[in-house]
């Protein structure tokens, strides 16, 4: 097995974008953007967990099986996603009682 | 056979508690693990027994509902988390499968103790609330039972699960790698014993479904701390959310629990029929299938739920695809044993009793994935049958014929044949005695999770109770003779059953890196018949 050495500037580079990213979400938190904000905020945090997967656990560097398992990983969270919308967004929804008083 | 056995061997190098308990050796954890699902089937098998008492009278007069509810609860918890899930792959994958495959051990042997005692630590955490006032949502831990309406240790309980299912993933990981990394020279995918396959698509399951449950479990404790509204509905949640979220772990987990049980058959059968597995690449490619398909089937658990109606057809629709890999493999195995000369000796005989309660249990299961009737079946006793015989009937025969086709392996010790056979006979009598007229009792209606019944159901459940009783014996009877052969046992020669394999060509007990050199593998698994006709 070969080692990649991943010089300490990458990293150093890699936190600074990821503090970046964390700052734009808590500013983008006080604007309301109405629909977009779960979209923008998941975006966010899909770079950063990518930027962190690829770099910091050098899957960028692994060979074609650790593509393979780690991509798998994701496939299974879309399986997850999917099928518990595909029961949600189908379901007649009852408008709820307005709650009881304490 | 002829070699004697080796003076030094896994066993006897060292006798101190020490050498045990810092272990690295797969063989010796795997042993840590036999003694440690042992003990929690004792436990959960003493909660049955209590609770078939109660139900033996029509009226809740033995236990208050409250310690009922108590009882069911830690029989499933303890059953599923801390036995079936950990059995066939802790302790029998952990002996056999680096030695099937040629290697000296897993490819992470300290991650493998650590597995160990992340199993342990989850369960003392269950056992202390078991005995400080006991868990009472079921095992399934659904909201609201375990949320809103909490009022027993439920954030501990769940803490103990959370932490057992870090030992299933490190399992998990270990046997990926160590499949991939660790084969002898010349063994081949293709090669493979279809044991190391089963346990190769287990593993895939336990990596990727257990971080699901943590997730889960981890989220009830946020709804309660933070008071974010996840599962509660009052505060914008969805209980069915939890459903969901919980059988995408836990129907994958049926297959954690059943497909290491199939692996076993496969090797049994292919043993004792002196025959190469009818159709091997199938075989081992429904291990991979049964996992994959595994993962779309969580809504036949909801049909009943407020899962919309297209949702629950989808997902029915898929439950029934799923028997098809399973199909596969019971005919496969009935086209290995046609006209093939069958030795019946004890791993054999409970092998069959695997074939035809699996039989049982999955053709039922197609009631339940039936949209329809599964309205009428839901939450009967017709499931908690079904499940018995899926779980029971197929994974613990399963386990117990592999302990006992491996055991004159691990140990290098005979256990009484008579006994042997016995045992798996009074475990099938037993089992279907207490089993069957729960199918009846369901399909009457009798709802499961009730302490008292009707007075018209009562000659049933005696019958179940009596049944329980007889089950109970059979598997006290192994526990005595297994542990008197350690003593008593005549010696075990290096392959007494005359069976191919890896495992089979090193001395019993094997010894302390598995091979005197690296073997070289030549054939396929199973290369019977090359020694001409007949056997014995
Ligand atoms: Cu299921």
């Amino acid at each position: 097995m070969k080692h990649h050495i991943v010089p300490v500037r990458l990293y150093l580079g890699i936190f600074g974008a990821l503090m970046v990213l964390t700052a734009i979400t808590v500013t983008v938190s006080f604007y309301d953007l109405g629909f977009l904000n779960t979209f923008v905020a998941i975006t966010i945090a899909v770079c950063k967990a990518t930027l962190v997967i690829l770099y910091f656990m050098h899957v960028r560097y692994s060979n074609k099986l650790i593509w393979v398992f780690a991509g798998a990983g994701f496939v299974w969270l879309v399986i997850l996603i999917a099928f518990t919308l595909s029961d949600t967004m189908t379901r007649a929804w009852i408008p709820l009682p307005p709650p009881l008083p304490m | 056979m002829s070699e004697p056995a080796p003076a030094t061997n896994y066993l006897n190098w060292n006798y101190s508690i020490r050498s045990w308990l810092l272990t690295t050796d797969h063989k010796r954890i795997g042993l840590l693990y036999l003694m440690g699902v042992t003990f929690f089937f004792a436990i959960g098998g003493l909660m049955a027994s209590l609770f078939r008492m109660e139900l033996a009278t029509p009226a809740g007069n033995l236990v208050t509902a409250d310690t009922y509810n108590k009882l069911f609860t830690l029989h499933g918890v303890v059953m599923i988390f801390f036995f079936l899930v950990p059995s066939v792959p802790g302790v029998l994958g952990n002996f056999v499968l680096p030695i099937m495959i040629g290697a000296k051990d897993v490819a992470f042997p300290r991650l493998n103790l650590a597995s160990w005692y992340v199993y342990i630590i989850g369960g003392c955490i269950t056992l202390y609330v078991a005995v400080t006032g006991g868990l009472d949502t079921g095992w399934t831990f659904y909201t609201p039972y375990s949320s809103t309406y909490a009022n027993t240790k439920v954030i501990t309980a769940a803490l103990g699960v959370f932490i057992t299912g870090f030992s299933s993933i490190l399992t998990g990981l270990n046997f990926i790698v160590t499949t991939h990394k660790l084969r002898a020279p010349g063994m081949t995918w293709m090669r493979l014993p279809l044991f190391v396959w089963a346990i190769y698509a287990t593993s895939l399951i336990m990596v990727l479904a257990t971080p699901v449950l943590a997730i889960t479990i981890a989220l009830i404790a946020i709804e309660r701390a933070t008071g974010i509204g996840i599962f509660d509905p009052a505060i914008g949640g969805d209980p069915v959310l939890f459903q969901h979220m919980f059988w995408f772990y836990s129907h994958p987990a049926v297959y954690i629990m059943i497909l290491p049980s199939m692996g076993v058959m496969s090797e049994l059968i292919a043993c004792f029929c002196r025959r190469r597995i009818f159709g091997y690449s199938f075989v081992a490619a429904s291990s991979l299938a049964i996992a994959i398909i595994g993962f779309f089937v969580w809504g036949h658990h909801l049909f009943v739920s407020t899962q919309s109606p297209y949702a629950g057809m989808v997902f029915s629709f898929l439950s029934f695809l799923v028997a098809i890999p399973s199909a596969v493999k019971a005919f496969n195995w009935t086209a290995t044993m046609y006209k093939s000369s069958v030795s019946w000796q004890t791993p054999m005989v409970y092998a069959m009793g695997f074939m035809g309660l699996f039989l049982i249990g999955g053709l039922t299961g197609l009631f339940l994935a039936n949209l329809a009737v599964d309205i009428h079946l839901h939450d009967t006793y017709f499931v908690v049958a079904h499940f018995h015989y899926i779980m029971v009937g197929g994974a613990l025969m399963g386990y117990l014929g592999g302990l006992h086709y491996w055991w004159p392996k691990i140990t290098g010790k005979l256990y009484p044949e008579w006994w042997g056979k016995f045992s798996a006979l009074t475990v099938f009598i037993g089992f279907n005695l207490t089993f069957m007229p729960q199918f009846v009792l369901g399909f009457m209606g009798m709802p499961r999770r009730y302490y008292s019944y009707p007075v018209e159901w009562q000659a049933l459940n005696v019958l179940s109770s009596a049944g329980a009783t007889i089950l109970g014996v059979g598997y006290l009877i192994p526990m005595i003779y297994l542990i008197w052969s350690l003593k008593n046992g005549k010696p075990a020669p290096a392959n007494p059953w005359g069976a191919k394999g890896l495992e089979w060509t090193t001395p019993s007990p094997p010894p302390m890196h598995n091979f005197e050199q690296t073997p070289i593998v030549t054939e396929e698994a199973y290369a019977y018949g090359n020694e001409g006709h007949g056997h014995g």
